[in-house]
């Protein structure tokens, strides 16, 4: 008998299982904890170990312990092959649950790191063939397409995206409008989000968003240094002067859906507390969501090495603010943590790492069905049209190359169930291709989820209570 | 459970399954899982196959068949086990017998009913 596969962690000076493949997360007593300190690199026979124990604990304390361990199959025969995750796809009707709409590839902001624009991209964005702007036809096209994909399920959403996604208002509103109609005539229910630069919120726009309840996302870097690095125009200029007063206006207004800021974080900028803190408590933003530039090796804004430990100190420091925060039951608006408790607390294993070419998918302007937003309108990645459908058999051929039992580097890690190999857009700037993982920030990723675990078992030590929020059903991640 | 509490939705599942498995295992008897041979039997979950060990052109190994099982394989997996043995000297499949474990098949009579008897050796 021996230890099967499992993370350990402490929190709150008690101690905690992580089980893997099945993201199960149980406390453990001193009992069974010494147990599994007593077979760690070291396989004993039951008599072996009530023996070793024998001192400490009656015998059959420690037979109860070893036989809980091993109903939750945290012991075991050492013999047994690992639990093997076989690659079952879904069914082919999986229902889409979010449509990304590119209305546009054109943006008013030069973004030195942006991945549609920048050193990266995918897409001839300039002078390529896809339309600068989504017409009305093709909008109303991808509405139809949502509904009819989304199957049974009660609600759609659909997010806008672009470029800057406000350059073609005009062609928002309508959709937007079209798509109300269209779910009243089907009995569904239809939620809207939208991500912008902030540059456009002219102050009838932001009299839509709030009248419509769209959901807003706004992409911003900080405080005025670390915005103007990269968020420029294409004259150099930095956009923070012109972002602020709108930002303002929009979050004093729109207050019938949370308001969020989605920061890139790159070499150059670093430093999460500061950008947080101006964000929030400067600013007035809900939530802020961190996410490392997507870049290949060797960018002058790229994080590498050190950087990361850098990154993973500062999201420390964060988690320990949420945590204070969330024992007393306060908010606080660190996104990446929230989520990341939630898919913890449901036990999330995923086959995929994130719901792209699945619930989820990306539109480009011509009506160009993609796996997400961020590879709208790249051929090689398209897998279907709004126009003819999706692909089922592209979709399958995916799904099956990019299954979590597919990717072997994964396979004796255990943050796999919440990883899975991580973002297939960052893979292909890396790599040049979906199906690696990435295996660049592995590391950091370990000791962030280790993180995410430990405010999770402290959570749920002194203020379980607060877990109920995330008590809703499953969805699958987008 | 007295030791282990469930935390999370999924641990929750998994204490209720258990729950069920030791049930169903009252009620039929206990099952011989912990103590058995395992490795090359067919198990419940029917993936790919998967060869456990060497398999030389002449005498295939210690493989197990397209179903998991050892019943298909070329010829039975006990004289495979002595090829390696006796037939070969190869000690990293199988104990040294000519140095460390000449005993090692001694409680094994009839390889064929008495290969459950062959034990491991720790160096």
């Amino acid at each position: 008998m021996g230890l099967r596969e499992f993370h350990p962690f402490e929190a709150g000076g008690e101690h905690f299982l992580y089980m893997v493949p099945s993201a199960g997360v149980f406390h453990v007593n001193t009992p069974s904890w010494d147990v599994l300190r007593t077979l760690d690199g070291q396989p004993m026979s039951t008599e072996e170990l009530t023996e070793a124990l024998a001192d400490r604990y009656p015998p059959d304390a420690v037979a109860d312990a070893i036989q809980e361990l091993q109903e939750i199959h945290a012991i075991g025969d050492v013999r047994l092959p690992p639990t093997k995750t076989l690659p079952v796809i879904p069914a082919q009707d999986f229902p889409l649950t979010t449509m990304v709409l590119n209305v546009t590839n054109k943006c008013n902001l030069a973004c030195t790191y942006c991945y549609e624009y920048g050193e990266d991209k995918i897409v001839d964005t300039d002078f390529g063939e896809k339309p600068k702007f989504m017409s009305e036809e093709t909008a109303r096209e991808s509405v139809d397409f949502m509904f009819k994909e989304s199957g049974d399920n009660r609600v759609a959403n659909l997010t806008f995206f672009g470029g800057e996604t406000l350059l073609n208002f005009k062609v928002l509103k309508k959709t937007l409008a079209y798509a109300r109609e269209r779910a009243v005539a089907l009995d569904k229910g239809v939620q809207f989000s939208l991500t912008t630069n902030a540059t456009l919120l002219r102050p009838e726009v932001i009299e839509w968003l709030v009248e419509n309840e769209v959901g807003v996302t706004i992409s911003i870097d900080g405080p005025k240094e670390s915005q103007d690095q990269f968020r420029v125009f294409k004259n150099g200029m930095g956009s923070y002067e012109l972002v602020l007063p709108k930002i303002k206006e929009l979050l004093k207004r729109h207050n019938t859906r949370p308001i969020g800021a989605r920061v890139t974080l790159t070499k150059q900028n670093l430093n999460v507390m500061k950008i947080f803190r101006h964000l929030t408590d400067e600013m007035g933003f809900w939530s802020v969501g961190f996410a490392p530039v997507t870049t290949a090796d060797g960018r002058d804004y790229a994080i590498e090495g050190e950087e990361y430990n850098r990154m993973l100190g500062q999201f420390e420091e964060l988690a320990e603010e949420f945590k204070e925060a969330a024992l007393e039951n306060r908010h606080h608006g660190f996104s990446n943590l929230n989520e990341t408790l939630e898919e913890i607390h449901k036990g999330m294993s995923k086959a995929f790492p994130c719901g792209a070419g699945l619930g989820l998918v990306g539109v480009a302007t011509d009506g160009d069905v993609a796996l997400c937003h961020r590879f709208a309108g790249s051929d090689e990645h398209k897998i279907g049209s709004v126009q003819s459908g999706i692909d089922r058999g592209k979709q399958s051929r995916f799904l099956e190359t990019h299954h979590i039992a597919q990717k072997t580097d994964c396979h004796t890690c255990w943050a796999r169930p919440l990883c899975a190999g991580g973002c297939y857009h960052e893979a292909h700037t890396r790599y040049g291709t979906t199906t690696q993982p990435n295996l660049h920030y592995c590391d950091w990723v370990r000791s962030w989820t280790d993180t995410c675990l430990r405010v999770y078992g402290e959570i749920a030590t002194h203020n379980p209570d607060f877990l109920r929020q995330y008590d809703r059903a499953a969805q699958i991640p987008a | 459970m007295k030791h282990i509490k469930a935390i999370n939705q999924k641990a929750v599942r998994i204490e209720s399954f258990a729950r069920s498995q030791a049930l169903a295992q009252g009620e039929f008897g206990a099952g011989t899982d912990g103590d058995d041979v395992v490795a090359l039997e067919s198990r419940d979950s029917q993936g790919p196959h998967i060869p456990l060990g060497c398999s030389l052109v002449f005498a295939p190994g210690w493989e197990v068949d397209s179903s998991g099982g050892t019943a298909g394989l070329c010829q039975p997996v006990e004289r495979d086990l002595f090829d390696c043995h006796n037939g070969c000297f190869w000690p990293v499949q199988v104990p040294d017998h000519l140095n460390h474990a000449a005993d090692w098949t001694s409680t094994c009579a009839t390889a064929q009913q008495d290969w459950r008897k062959i034990d491991l050796i720790f160096p």
